[in-house]
């Protein structure tokens, strides 16, 4: 470790965490929030001095995203939505506006929904991460994906994949009671193609069918 | 976006010492308004002072006290028992702001210190003597329907700023005669908060009457017997996620049909949540009626000035204090 060289965005380590729960309970993790208080060290990152701009030193973050713990060097200024996409790959968390306008990069950290684009990586260290590509399991969507397919939730599908994990929390947190409880809880996704009705449809039957989400 | 040294201390006097040792270092919460401008190059930090490891969570009720710590979250305190019993005011105005998503990042210190809205602040192609002292304030005579009708002079506006506190969490704060708890190097300060933002005059650049190294560690709130007899009424370009255009956090103690305390604070008005105490002293010690809320809203305007597209909100903001207080008395 000590002659390490790490190079930008490299994979330092990647082991599947079978441990982790895929659910997590919002009374559960509101709990645990509201006691947690990690004893994280004093870290000192990127730079020391030099602030030469285009060029940080890399700095470390170990965090778990869809059950699998990654170990990565990434330059300071990277937020959680480039690190999905550009450097795990995982492009099915969508970047709208990239400033908390249009919800199209919400993802569940520890449980909860948030917007990946106005988050920086380094401070998810520990957290859980959940994106669209977790939902379906073994080949099979996930019920809400399914729902909607059927009540043509999408039309160019660009808000998609946010719509589903925010509709997905509205379903665990039972804000899904009414039409207008769902459009209230929904309303940081915007959706261009004006799918809202549909999406809406979408949520409730889910809801109704008293699927495990 | 300029690259940043990160730091994540565990300890409130670490974290003072970590951003008072370096004139470009900046305490980061929930992160949601300072990325936003750092993407847009509006702020630039050397330095990153990650604070949301510091034991400043806790929501709690002592001794006739609600205790928020500055890094309660927005979702987690809108949703806290403690919070819809004492002070549901409270609730209803941080509920109202932003979205789901962004309410479960936001921290209470970080809403408290969110930086304007103004189109010419984020804009770096116009003047602006917030962002750039001195060079003047392109929104005076420019797109002006979402800013200021109180706390600044016509004469001296384009010296000054004309640009809204965005915070609907401030406005509840500000009627609650909350305290802000302050710590610096030195130690710890309370003020009230409604001292804490200040008006643009000469020194638009500063939004605070905080030091640069001072940490809010937590906000109190004292019991009061408003009860139920709150509300927040926020109007906005659309149902949901949208700044105010005018907001009204109103709250009435009506005992045998008279008015024993009132308050009242509005926002999208001023440069900070703006109380109307004059219109407040006026309401008591009176029976309840729309034609002394009518009064009431007359006395508030008094000093209201405007810029052109923002004209409306001379007649709007006085009706919105009315039905706020008709909502408070319950008598709509
Ligand atoms: C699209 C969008 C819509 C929004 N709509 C609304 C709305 O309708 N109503 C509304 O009220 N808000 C709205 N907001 C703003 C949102 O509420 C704020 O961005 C949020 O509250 C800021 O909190 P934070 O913890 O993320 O702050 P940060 O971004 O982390 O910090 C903000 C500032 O406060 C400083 N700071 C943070 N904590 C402390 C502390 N404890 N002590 C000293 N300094 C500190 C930081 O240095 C920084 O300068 C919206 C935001 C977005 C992006
Ligand atoms: S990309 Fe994050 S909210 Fe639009
Ligand atoms: S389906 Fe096109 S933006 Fe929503």
């Amino acid at each position: 470790m000590n002659n390490e060289r790490i190079v930008r965005g490299e994979e330092l380590e990647n082991e599947a965490d079978f441990s982790e729960e895929r659910r997590f309970f919002l009374k559960q993790s509101v709990a645990m929030a509201g006691l947690s208080f990690l004893p994280v060290p004093f870290v000192t990152a990127a730079g020391g001095g030099d602030s030469s701009p285009g060029n940080p030193e890399p700095v470390k973050v170990t965090l778990t995203v869809n059950g699998t713990r990654h170990r990565l060097a990434i330059d300071v200024r990277t937020t959680l939505l480039d690190l999905l996409r550009e450097q795990l790959a995982l492009t099915g968390t969508k970047k709208g506006c990239d400033f908390g306008q249009c919800g199209a990069c919400t993802v569940h950290v520890d449980g909860q929904r948030t917007l990946a684009c106005l988050s920086f990586a380094i401070m998810q260290q520990s957290k859980k991460v959940h994106t669209i590509e977790s939902l379906a399991k073994n080949g099979s969507l996930h019920p809400l994906q399914q729902a909607f397919i059927k009540h043509d939730g999408f039309q160019c599908g660009y808000c998609t994949p946010g719509q589903i994990m925010s509709g997905v929390s509205c379903i665990r947190e039972k804000k899904a009671g009414s039409a207008e409880e769902i459009q209230e809880y929904m309303s940081g996704n915007l959706c261009r193609c004006g799918a809202y009705p549909n999406i809406v449809n979408a949520i409730m039957e889910v809801k109704n069918s008293g699927s495990q989400v | 976006m300029k690259a940043f040294q990160y730091l994540r201390p565990s300890k409130v006097q670490d974290a003072i010492r970590a951003v008072g040792s370096d004139p470009g270092a900046r305490f980061i919460a929930g992160g949601t308004n300072l990325i936003d401008l750092m993407k847009r190059g509006i702020v630039s930090p050397d330095k990153l002072v990650d604070i949301n490891h510091l034991p400043l969570k806790k929501i709690s009720y002592q001794s006739g006290r609600l205790k928020i710590g500055a890094l309660a979250l927005n979702s987690e305190v809108a949703a806290h028992p403690a919070v819809l019993q004492k002070q549901p005011l409270l609730a209803q105005a941080l509920h109202s702001g932003a979205s789901g998503q962004l309410r479960n990042m936001a921290t209470m210190g970080g809403n408290a210190l969110q930086r304007t809205r103004c189109p010419y602040f984020y804009d770096t192609a116009f003047p602006c003597n917030k962002r750039k002292p001195g060079s003047g304030c392109a929104a005076v005579e420019g797109i002006n329907r979402m800013h200021s009708i109180f706390g600044v002079e016509k004469a001296n506006a384009t010296q000054s700023c004309i640009a809204v506190h965005p915070s609907d969490m401030s406005v509840a704060l500000a009627a609650l005669d909350a305290e802000v708890i302050i710590q610096g190097q030195g130690g710890e300060r309370r003020i009230a908060f409604t001292d804490l933002h200040r008006l643009p005059g000469n020194q638009p650049e500063l939004d605070t009457t905080l030091e640069r190294n001072e940490l809010i560690t937590g906000f109190e709130i004292p019991d009061n017997d408003f009860g139920m007899h709150a509300h927040y009424l926020k109007v906005r370009d659309r149902a949901s996620f949208a700044f105010a255009i005018v907001s009204v956090a109103a709250a009435l103690d009506v005992k045998e049909g008279k008015i024993n305390a009132a308050r009242l604070a509005m926002g999208g008005v001023a440069h900070k949540p703006w109380r109307l105490f004059e219109a407040e002293r006026h309401l008591l010690g009176k029976p309840v009626s729309e034609a002394l809320f009518r009064q009431a809203a007359a006395l508030g305007m008094r000093d209201a000035v405007s810029f052109g597209q923002n004209d409306y909100k001379l007649r709007m903001a006085p009706n919105a204090v009315v039905q706020a207080l008709l909502h408070a008395a319950a008598i709509e």
